[in-house]
């Protein structure tokens, strides 16, 4: 869907983007990680050329994307970035109506697309529809802001630290809320952000940027398992890594038959979540339940032989 | 503990801007005189109290009328009885000098000539603030404002069409020289207005241009700064020489009205005391947009045309306003000037007044511009409220 053909992007002499090319698939979520200053948003900023590269190219569904002229080309592509950007003097609905009226829809589709996205995003559309950005919080600024980002379904969407300035428990239902809209939609998705928990947790591909280089572009079970280099090692986290590779399954796929005390767990938890049950509540082995249904055990044994490195 | 609850018990009993404005009334009425009356229009004044000026019973009811409002503004009383009062006193006041006016006239006597004295301008000054007061006090809504802009420009039509107020000396001076005044009063709004519009047309899209280059910007700005401390006298007079030359040597310059005294120097002076403020606010107003809500007009796919009609000009536009509001204000009161210069204008009075040392003549032409400068600030100072969605709505 989105290919990045060695692209590079000089500031002066030096190389913020430095020779990257990487694939990302039709309905992925491509996660972009790396420290600060490491060439995130150049690269991210090219896509829909608000950054043009010095050399390379980067093609869209096969096409060059600087066929089309600039304007249009990003009216057909979502970018969502930190603190929101909303215009401070359009309502919630006139933000989110934004690419749609730039390409022409009637006002009834606009308003009943409003009112979906509103609703989509857990806020009722009676109550936000006429607010003003200034008098929503910051989590709701950052869900209309996405809102706005999806307003014409466009296939591709570019997301810059979307989450980055909310607290914790409102980022973490901002991030299902994406994971469920990524679904519903199907869109394919580039998301940049400096923290790598973030990128396992969404990531279907993970890319790990350093310097303007792209060091590691994996499968976020083969990040853990084989970082490439000392730097992607660092940015696991040399204390976690057990717990990052726990984390990436679900129990279901380690059920055995068997016995286990105590209440059941569901089959969809990570197995760092039953290492975690197992070890609070004292029990060697956990049932587990499927559709209200015990299947089978996991044990604890199993699980830390799923945690252990390479030998 | 005690101490501050006694204080602002205390302070609860009175209102201290009140009480200020509330003194000012009662001094004029007590110590200053209501009216003045001259043998003839150039004649030294005398005095008159408001008991000398007033036929009948009036004195009591002006008395009763000063001392009811003197203590509702001291008091503690709600916005609403406060307007209610300043309101009540104005127009009282407007009814005790139509009325004194006409009291004091010697019958027969074409040369007398009375007019408001110290008593009825201070209470007249007094009585104002203490309106503004009330109705900002009672958070007028933009469109409220201009509604109370309308009845108070109703209330003054009033008094003038009902012939109250006209043994007064300024309409004495009206009455002499009607047509000329309501032709110089539509020069003057004209220059005010045109020289204004010709600085928004050039000056908007100046700073737009400007914005982009910034060693440019600070040559025009220091430029466009040493135009404005040119004293505005010198400024029109400046320019005679060259626009007579003009006049005289580039052909259709003269068919134009080009000269060295007239419209077109007043008109060329107004403007270039224009150009500053609307390029400079047109600047920051600019400089206040966001960079990262530039950017999201930018990545949501508008064009550089659809950037500065939807999303940068709306926002600019306050602070664009606030410029041409403080322009407009400045232009009503420089356009006096071009009197001096053969322009016309309300300022063709005033000089008139002054060289016959004729202060009603003066006044004729000073009352006008004041109350055009007023209404000009309360209308753009709406205006820029309701331009200001992002943090009213
Ligand atoms: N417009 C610019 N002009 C000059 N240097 C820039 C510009 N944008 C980014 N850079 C530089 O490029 C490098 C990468 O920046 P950026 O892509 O913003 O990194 P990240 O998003 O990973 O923090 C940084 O060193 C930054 O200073
Ligand atoms: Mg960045």
């Amino acid at each position: 869907m989105i290919d990045f053909d060695s692209v590079s992007r000089l500031y002066g002499d030096r190389p913020a983007v430095a020779d990257v090319s990487l694939r990302v698939g039709t309905g992925e979520i491509a996660v972009i990680v790396g420290t600060s200053g490491s060439g995130k948003t150049t690269l991210l900023r090219m896509v829909n050329r608000l950054v043009e590269p010095s050399s390379g190219r980067i093609l869209i569904g096969g096409r060059d994307n600087r066929t089309l002229p600039a304007h249009a080309l990003r009216r057909g592509i979502g970018y969502a970035i930190q603190g929101h950007g909303l215009f401070p003097h359009r309502t919630v609905a006139e933000n989110i109506a934004t690419v749609p009226s730039l390409l022409g829809w009637d006002a009834k589709r606009i308003s009943a697309r409003v009112d979906e996205l509103l609703s989509l995003f857990h806020l009722d559309p009676a109550l936000f529809r006429d607010r003003m950005p200034h008098q929503l919080s910051g989590g709701q600024q950052q869900r209309i802001g996405v809102a706005r980002a999806l307003a014409a379904e466009p296939p591709v969407l570019l997301m810059d630290e979307p989450f980055g300035a909310l607290d914790p428990i409102i980022r973490e239902k901002a991030q299902e809320d994406l994971l469920a809209i990524q679904k519903a939609y199907g869109t394919t998705i580039i998301l940049v952000t400096h923290d790598m928990d973030e990128a396992l947790h969404l990531g279907t591909r993970i890319g790990v940027m350093d310097a303007g280089r792209l060091v590691q572009y994996d499968v976020p079970h083969a990040i853990v398992a084989a970082p490439a280099t000392d730097f992607v090692r660092s940015l696991l986290g040399a204390g976690d890594r057990a717990f990052h590779l726990l984390s990436l399954s679900t129990v279901e796929e380690m059920i055995e038959s068997g016995e286990a005390p105590g209440a059941a767990i569901p089959a969809d938890m990570s197995m760092r979540a039953a290492l975690s049950e197992s070890l609070w509540s004292r029990r060697e082995a956990l049932p587990v339940a499927k559709d209200g249904r015990v299947i089978g055990r996991v044990t604890r044994a199993a699980l830390e032989r799923r945690g252990a490195g390479p030998q | 503990m005690a101490e501050p609850a006694f204080a602002a018990s205390r302070r609860a009993l009175i209102d201290p801007l009140g009480a200020t404005l509330a003194a000012i009334v009662a001094i004029a009425f007590l110590f200053q005189p209501l009216m003045l009356l001259r043998p003839n229009r150039i004649a030294p004044a005398q005095g008159a109290f408001a008991w000398e000026a007033l036929p009948g019973l009036q004195p009591m009811a002006c008395g009763i009328i000063t001392a009811l409002v003197v203590l509702i503004l001291i008091s503690r009383a709600d916005a609403r009885l406060r307007l209610a009062a300043a309101v009540a006193g104005l127009v009282g006041l407007g009814l005790a000098v139509g009325s004194g006016a006409s009291h004091l006239l010697p019958p027969g006597s074409a040369y007398a000539r009375v007019a408001p004295g110290a008593g009825a301008w201070l209470a007249l000054f007094a009585l104002s603030l203490a309106t503004g007061d009330a109705l900002v006090r009672l958070r007028l809504s933009p469109s409220g404002r201009i509604a109370a802009l309308v009845v108070a420009a109703g209330v003054l039509a009033g008094f003038l069409a009902s012939g109250l107020w006209s043994d007064l000396s300024v309409l004495r001076e009206y009455a002499s020289r009607s047509d000329a005044f309501l032709r110089e009063l539509w020069v003057h709004a004209g220059l005010s207005v045109f020289s204004l519009l010709a600085a928004v047309v050039v000056g908007v899209p100046l700073a737009m241009l400007l914005r982009r280059v910034a060693t440019l910007r600070r040559a025009a700005l220091a430029a466009l700064n040493v135009l404005q401390t040119i004293p505005s006298m010198a400024l029109f007079g400046l320019l005679i020489a060259p626009l007579a030359w003009i006049g005289a040597h580039v052909p259709g310059a003269a068919a134009l009205g080009i000269a060295g005294i007239g419209v077109a120097p007043a008109f060329i002076a107004l403007f270039a005391y224009s150009l500053l403020p609307i390029v400079g606010s047109t600047i920051a107003g600019f400089e206040a947009v966001s960079e990262r809500t530039r950017e999201a007009a930018d990545a949501m796919g508008m064009t550089a045309w659809q950037k500065l009609l939807r999303v940068e000009l709306p926002l600019a536009l306050p602070v664009i306003l606030t410029g041409v509001r403080i322009v407009l204000v400045q232009n009503i009161g420089l356009s006096v000037i071009a009197g001096l210069v053969g322009g016309g204008g309300l300022g063709v009075f005033v000089f008139q007044g002054i060289s016959q040392t004729a202060t009603d003549l003066v006044l004729l032409g000073a009352l006008p511009t004041v109350a055009m400068a007023f209404a000009a600030g309360i209308v753009f100072d709406a205006l820029i409220d309701l331009s200001r969605r992002q943090e009213t709505r």
